[in-house]
């Protein structure tokens, strides 16, 4: 699966939610889709991202929060899975591409690549609902499941290691957080059921 | 425990004061009582972490969702956050209240804090993260909600260091 597939799959749903990204190529991919004033890339602060959405997810609770992390960032906190689990966000959806690489940096293998399953560090965590897909079928039938289930989940989207020719976008870093902050002052999270 | 409860209230009361709702925070002993107020308080959410640095992610995620929060934390668990405050709170330009303990300095008794003492102060100013020692009860209000605001008017990170003179009754 290539992540830019899955998320083209999921972009619907994407852009009735508020999404932090990790940086690289999931950034990249996101914004050559469709930049959404409520999308914000954390463009730095490896493993970071997960707990910036549970901050999100805690202080508003009303917001449905979709945090899309990578194995590198995700290895780098694994200590915030136990914490996600702990405070168990119902409005949070925790999705990892996993390429088993650190693409941006030369591609080199993650621990991922030799054994280490996400999705089970997930689940041993406490995270109550967790999955591995590695088709676009699976994902999208997951995420969706999921998104339904209204509880904090981790899904591991195994996807091939490629990703753009370059990383750098035309969105300025400060100028997406101005514009995230202030979308959120306005956010009206999607009717139930929709 | 020779922390002083009335000066962790003092402080509790006036980080409340300013606004803030959520706190992050990992224990030690200087902080007891901060974290029990704040688990107690029906008004705050209170995120015990693993590793200080998920506090910055937190803070930022709730900023921009329009609620204020502070980091509890040591001085070591600042060292241990300084990636994520330079490349988060830095970067981004959060307002960052971080609350921190400052172990290590005159009259530290425990051989392991020493070494982080002698180097937060230094560290916080390479950083260009402005920082004020509260050594007084006097001091607790007034610089706290001072920091908050210097904090907020610069979208930056900001300091205040919890000593031991406030802290610590000897016994």
């Amino acid at each position: 699966m290539k992540r830019l597939e899955a998320l083209q799959a999921i972009y619907p749903e994407l852009e009735q939610s508020v999404v932090v990204t990790i940086m690289g190529a999931v950034a990249a991919e996101l914004q050559s889709i469709g930049h959404r004033p409520n999308f914000f890339y954390l463009q730095h602060a490896m493993g970071l991202a997960s707990s910036l959405g549970l901050g999100i997810a805690l202080a508003r609770p009303e917001f449905r929060v979709i945090v899309l992390d990578g194995d590198g960032s995700v290895l780098m906190n694994l200590g915030g899975l136990s914490t996600l689990a702990r405070y168990r966000p119902r409005n949070l959806l925790h999705v990892v591409f996993d390429n088993e690489s650190l693409l941006s940096v030369g591609g080199f293998p993650t621990a991922t690549s030799t054994g280490t399953d996400l999705a089970g560090v997930a689940a041993a965590s406490g995270v109550p609902r967790t999955a591995t897909v590695r088709d676009l079928d699976a994902f999208k039938q997951e995420f969706t499941a999921a998104l339904a289930a209204n509880d904090l989940a981790t899904i591991v989207a195994k996807v091939d290691a490629t990703g753009p020719q370059s990383f750098l976008t035309d969105l300025g870093l400060l100028e997406n957080r101005f514009q995230f902050q202030r979308c959120l002052r306005e956010w009206s999270p999607p009717r139930a059921g929709s | 425990m020779p922390v002083s409860a009335i000066h962790s209230d003092l402080i509790y009361q006036s980080l409340k004061s300013t606004g803030v709702r959520i706190m992050s925070a990992l224990p030690e002993t200087w902080l007891v009582h901060l974290i029990r107020l704040a688990e107690a308080d029906p008004d705050m959410t209170l995120v015990r972490l693993a590793k200080e640095e998920e506090g910055v992610g937190i803070s930022t995620g709730a900023h921009l969702s329009g609620v204020k929060s502070a980091m509890l934390m040591q001085n070591h668990g600042f060292l241990a956050a300084v990636n994520g405050v330079v490349s988060c709170a830095q970067l981004y330009r959060i307002p960052l209240l971080m609350v921190i303990s400052l172990r290590g300095d005159f009259g530290e008794k425990d051989p392991w804090q020493t070494e982080g003492g002698l180097v937060t102060e230094e560290l916080l100013r390479a950083l260009r993260i402005p920082s004020a020692r509260l050594e007084h009860p006097s001091h607790v209000k007034e610089r706290i909600h001072k920091g908050m605001t210097l904090a907020y008017a610069s979208n930056r990170p900001v300091a205040l260091l919890l000593c031991r003179d406030l802290m610590w009754e000897e016994t």
